[in-house]
Parts: C-alpha cells; sequence; structure tokens
C-alpha cells in the first residue's frame, strides 16, 4: 500500500457533499484510494463499499477465553491443588466463583479487542501515518485517490472531483 | 440522514464551525497555563505534599496510627474507598450508558467524566492497600499468584477478593475506553503541531496518537470498538459496586446484612458521580472558557440524573427502615433506632438532610439551571454520600454483640491525612489532565455541530 507515490486529494468541508460525492465517484469507475476524516461519518464505510468489521467476533473470542480460563483457574485452585474449608463451605460451588468470572471476560474481551483493533489499523507510537492533507482532522475530509492505479487521465478525475463537490483538488507526492 | 428534534435545544451554543471546535479546545493544550490553572494546581500540589507526608508516617508506623480500636476495625479508610469508588461512576456510566441509549448530550462531557473515574478510582484503591499494613505486598496478596507458602492461593469465596477484581478490571477498562476515545484529539494536536512548526509537540503528540490516520476505515474499527466497549463497561459499572456492596452485604453484621445493597449503592455511586462531574465541569468550563460546549442544558440534564438517583437512594434509607421494622430481628431493629437516636444521630441527619431533601430542590427549573445553586448542591451531595458510608460503616460496628466491647470512632490527624492526600493526588492529576490532554472530546462534538448546533444553516 505504502509503495504508491503520486495521489491526487480531494477536498470537501461538509459529510453530507461527501457521502454524495464517494458514490457519483466510484460510479465513474475511478477508485478511491481512502477517505480521511476528521471525525466519523455515518454511512461512509457502505459508501465507500468496506466490509464490515469482524472485532465484535474478535471481542467474543477473547470473552470466552477470559471466562473460560477464570472458572479452570478458581476451580483448579479452589478444588483441586489446595481445598480449604472456609465457613464449612463447599470446596466447589459456582456462585462465588461468578463475580471473578464475569471481570475476567470483560477484562479480557476489552483489551483483546482493543489490541486487535491496534494490531489490524497498524497503529504504533513511533509510526507516522501518511498524511495527505494536514486538515483532515481540522475540518476538512480529505479523499486522496492513487494516480497509478486509475486509468483515467488527472484531469479527468480532477474534473470528476470539482464537479462532485470538491473545495479544491492537490496533487500530493511521496518520495 | 440524521434527524434532530426540532424542540431540542441546541447542544453546543454560540455558531461553532467544525475549526471553531479544534480551535478552542486545543487552545488551552498548546498554551501557557492561566493564572487561575496555576493558583488551582498550587493548592492542589500542597494538599498533595501535606497528604504525602501523612501516607509516608502511616507506612512507617503502621495502621496503629489511624484511629480505629478492635470494635470499630474498618472506619474512614473503608469510607473513603467506597466514596471515591462511588465518584468513579459517572465517568463511565456518561460514557458507555449514554452511548448506548444515544444521548449526545454526553459528547461535551464524557472526556472530563472519564478522565476524572479513573483518577478517582486510583484515589480509592489508595485505601485498601494502606489498611493492608504492608503495602508492598498487596499485589501478592490480592492476586493468585504462587507463593512461598506451598501456594496457598487466594480466597474466591471472599467478596473482598472479587473486590480486587472488580475494582482493577474497571480501572483497566475504563482507562482503555478514555484512551481509545483520546487518540483521534491527540492527532488532531499533532497536525496542528505540525502546521505551525512544533517538532517536539508533534512527535510527542503523534506517539500518544499511535500514528492514527483519520481513514475511513479506521474510524469504521475504531467506531465498532467503541460500541462494544461500551457495550462491555455497562454491566461492569453496574457490577463494581454492587461487588463493593457485597462486602457489607455477605456479612452478618446487623446493618450490612441486607439484599437492598447492590442497587442502592450503585444508585448513590452514580448520584455522587454526576454531583463530582458537576463540581469539576463548573470550574472547568469556567477557567477555560467552554461555555459553548457545556452549557446550561447540559447542566440540566445532569442535575436531572441527580433527582432521579437522589430518590432511589432516598426510597432505598426508607425501605431499610421499614424492613428492619417489619422483619422484627432485634438485632437488626436496633442497628437502624441506633443509627437515627444513638451517638451518631449527627452524622445519621446530615446523610438525610444532605442525599435525601437537598436533590428535590432540583425540581424546580430555577434552581437546576443556576450554576450557583448547582456548584453548592453538587458539593452537599458528596458530603452526603461521604456521610452515607459513614454511617453504614461505623454506626452498625461500633455497638458489637458484647456492650463491654462498645465503643465510639474518633479519626486521628493520620486519618483525616490520607483523605487530604487523595485529594490532592485527585485534583493534581484532573489538573494536569486538562493541561496537557484536550478536555472535550473534538472528534465527537464535531459531528454533531451540523445537527445540534445553535448555527443557522
Amino acid at each position: 500500500m505504502d509503495t504508491n507515490k503520486n495521489f491526487l486529494v480531494g477536498i470537501f468541508g461538509d459529510e453530507d457533499v461527501l457521502l454524495q460525492a464517494v458514490p457519483a465517484i466510484r460510479d465513474k469507475g475511478i477508485k478511491i484510494h481512502e477517505v480521511y476524516t476528521p471525525f466519523p461519518v455515518h454511512g461512509l464505510d457502505e459508501v465507500l463499499g468496506y466490509k464490515r468489521t469482524r472485532l465484535p467476533i474478535a471481542a467474543f473470542l477473547f470473552g470466552m477465553t477470559g471466562t473460560s480460563l477464570a472458572l479452570i483457574m478458581q476451580l483448579w485452585m479452589m478444588g483441586y491443588d489446595w481445598p480449604m474449608i472456609i465457613g464449612g463451605k463447599n470446596f466447589v460451588s459456582l456462585p462465588p466463583f461468578v463475580p471473578v468470572t464475569f471481570e475476567l471476560t470483560v477484562l479480557l474481551a476489552a483489551l483483546g479487542m482493543v489490541a486487535t483493533f491496534m494490531i489490524v489499523s497498524d497503529m504504533k507510537p513511533y509510526k507516522w501515518p501518511r498524511q495527505y492533507d494536514l486538515r483532515s482532522t481540522d475540518d476538512k475530509h480529505v479523499m486522496a485517490i492513487d494516480l497509478g492505479d486509475n486509468k483515467l487521465s488527472k484531469a479527468e478525475i480532477e474534473s470528476i472531483l470539482k464537479s462532485s463537490g470538491a473545495q479544491e483538488v492537490n496533487e500530493k507526492n511521496f518520495e | 440522514m440524521q434527524v434532530t428534534s426540532a424542540i431540542r435545544e441546541p447542544l453546543i451554543t454560540g455558531g461553532k464551525t467544525v475549526h471553531d471546535v479544534s480551535e478552542d479546545i486545543s487552545r488551552q493544550v498548546e498554551g501557557k497555563p492561566s493564572t487561575l490553572w496555576k493558583m488551582a494546581f498550587g493548592i492542589s500540589a500542597v494538599l498533595f505534599a501535606y497528604g504525602f507526608y501523612c501516607v509516608c508516617v502511616l507506612l512507617w508506623e503502621g495502621v496503629g496510627v489511624w484511629g480505629l480500636n478492635k470494635t470499630v476495625g474498618w472506619a474512614w479508610d473503608i469510607t473513603n474507598f467506597v466514596w471515591w469508588v462511588g465518584i468513579g461512576h459517572a465517568g463511565t456510566l456518561i460514557s458507555a450508558i449514554l452511548l448506548l441509549f444515544r444521548q449526545k448530550w454526553r459528547m461535551s462531557i464524557n472526556r472530563a467524566a472519564e478522565a476524572m473515574t479513573i483518577f478517582a478510582v486510583i484515589c480509592a484503591a489508595t485505601f485498601p492497600l494502606a489498611h493492608m499494613g504492608r503495602l508492598w505486598l498487596g499485589f501478592y496478596w490480592a492476586l493468585p499468584l504462587p507463593n512461598t507458602f506451598g501456594s496457598l492461593w487466594v480466597n474466591f469465596n471472599s467478596p473482598l477478593l472479587w473486590d480486587v477484581f472488580a475494582i482493577s478490571t474497571y480501572f483497566t477498562v475504563s482507562l482503555v475506553f478514555w484512551y481509545i476515545g483520546l487518540i483521534p484529539d491527540f492527532a488532531v494536536i499533532r497536525d496542528r503541531a505540525v502546521r505551525s512548526g512544533h517538532k517536539v509537540r508533534a512527535t510527542i503528540y503523534n506517539a500518544l496518537s499511535f500514528g492514527w490516520d483519520g481513514a475511513a476505515k479506521t474510524w469504521m474499527r475504531y467506531e465498532s470498538v467503541a460500541l462494544i466497549l461500551a457495550g462491555l463497561s455497562t454491566p461492569l459499572v453496574l457490577s463494581v459496586h454492587t461487588i463493593v456492596s457485597f462486602d457489607f452485604a455477605t456479612s452478618i453484621v446487623p446493618g450490612w446484612h441486607t439484599t437492598i445493597f447492590p442497587p442502592y449503592f450503585v444508585a448513590g455511586a452514580i448520584f455522587s458521580g454526576f454531583a463530582m462531574v458537576l463540581t469539576l465541569l463548573l470550574i472547568t468550563r469556567k477557567v477555560f472558557k467552554l461555555e459553548d460546549y457545556i452549557t446550561i442544558y447540559h447542566i440540566e440534564l445532569m442535575n436531572i440524573v441527580i433527582i432521579i438517583t437522589g430518590s432511589i437512594v432516598g426510597i432505598a434509607y426508607i425501605t431499610e427502615f421499614f424492613i428492619a421494622w417489619y422483619g422484627q430481628v432485634p438485632a437488626e431493629k436496633y442497628a437502624f433506632i441506633n443509627r437515627a437516636t444513638g451517638p451518631y444521630w449527627w452524622a445519621y441527619w446530615s446523610m438525610m438532610t444532605c442525599n435525601v431533601i437537598s436533590p428535590q430542590l432540583f425540581w424546580f427549573k430555577k434552581l437546576r439551571t443556576n450554576i450557583a445553586a448547582t456548584f453548592v448542591l453538587s458539593i452537599i451531595v458528596n458530603i452526603g454520600m461521604w456521610f452515607e458510608r459513614f454511617v453504614i460503616i461505623v454506626t452498625s460496628i461500633h455497638r458489637d454483640y458484647l456492650p463491654s466491647s462498645w465503643s465510639m470512632f474518633y479519626p486521628t490527624m493520620y486519618d483525616v491525612g490520607e483523605y487530604i492526600f487523595t485529594f490532592g493526588l485527585f485534583f493534581t492529576a484532573f489538573f494536569l489532565f486538562a493541561k496537557f490532554f484536550p478536555v472535550i472530546n473534538m472528534a465527537e462534538v464535531k459531528s454533531i455541530v451540523k445537527s445540534s448546533s445553535e448555527k443557522k444553516h
């Protein structure tokens, strides 16, 4: 992905214009590299044709791991490794194990999902993202179109971007 | 497309644009601290230093410097613990439960409220750790780690151990939730630093933002993570104070042994948490001039939550009393009559006045939209909630089963000192947060500027 070098960058000022523009541009056969927005724009992933994220499945699997680990740990420690009589109660009974099991389920689901998110999105403290336009974290929606990936000429893409509502169109080259 | 009812009041006033949001919120991170901030931070640091001295004496001498005795073995330490944990409930409630209910007014207040949660939970944790006597062994004793006693494990039947798991999970998940929210906002400050040529600041905030790019795909995953974290945190918030209440409810001490404790503690926690959020936000919006983001409407809505939870707490107090009479268990009946008329009557009636009567004043729209009244009442509510925990804990155990062991509790300067320590810690941390981190969630607020701003289109 990072081997691409020459991009045409369309700047949009309004999220509703952007939501109209994306399908219009894609209908013309232009491949959009990515859109960078200052805040989550609902419906943008659908018009860009992204598949739904599978992070909920990861969260569920991590949660189940937490549940099993917590139960196995408590049953083994309290019932097998060192059973102790506490208040004359059974060595193993499930109700007192519920709180710890619940907490570890939540803990592992949350930490596992966030770690997965960081890994799949390639987020690292020492990494600088490619910045097509610095205003993409302020108030502009920035659409990056890879020129090497598209058959249409630069001028054609530029005019399509302009006609679909882009406030400005710039060229951005990465070494 | 979003449809916002025309009768709803705007959540952001002053005709702000998306760019104004970045400008207003980043300004205090980028600029030099104001005199007001320096004064507030200085006072907190002095409290922290005095408290730190008291904590050092406590650790050197042992728990004996507290005013505990054989009968009252739990007093200010556990009162303060429960009080701080309760305060720590509003943040995640606001960001998780209100996110699930799609309440947009959470967006201006969730960042500061979550920060408050995290600092409050840290403050709370200092008390049980100190009460263990040997702080440095705390983790070793409280967690199921292999040990030199032949791997004698921790007792999973004990609510005190459930507390260890509940509080540490709550702290970790709240911290992660808060940090995930901060990531896009750190990127805002990073990009502004790049544009203005501050290289060091850009590098620091880029590292803090984990190289955030703001791509549509990242946002899609991000939103999914936020939603699931909210779903996970919702039962978590409710579980934490439930488990704290188990510390008391699973015992056989009259006055503690009640099934009403879990819901009553959770309502009380939200009540005190919202009160503390109001206290802090009223100061923050003044110091950082955020009146357009934290509006009177936000304050009114929080006050409505205070009426509801305050009334639940009031009903719980009355129910407890009724059941003590209706159940006709002599010890239980005595415990409650002793609460209201015994040597701690003043604590009981302070609690009743502050928690049951004072929030009812918010039925008047004039009062719940008045900043001065809200500020005073928010502090009164937290005084009341402190007394609630003190009343539950001390009045229930100061009359032991044997009248010869009956006793009173008198705090020493070290009981007070550790409480001051947590105040110093809490406010020092909060003011540092407010200076170096964006206090309002810019990304979320930007997403509602168009639909819920005063500005005419």
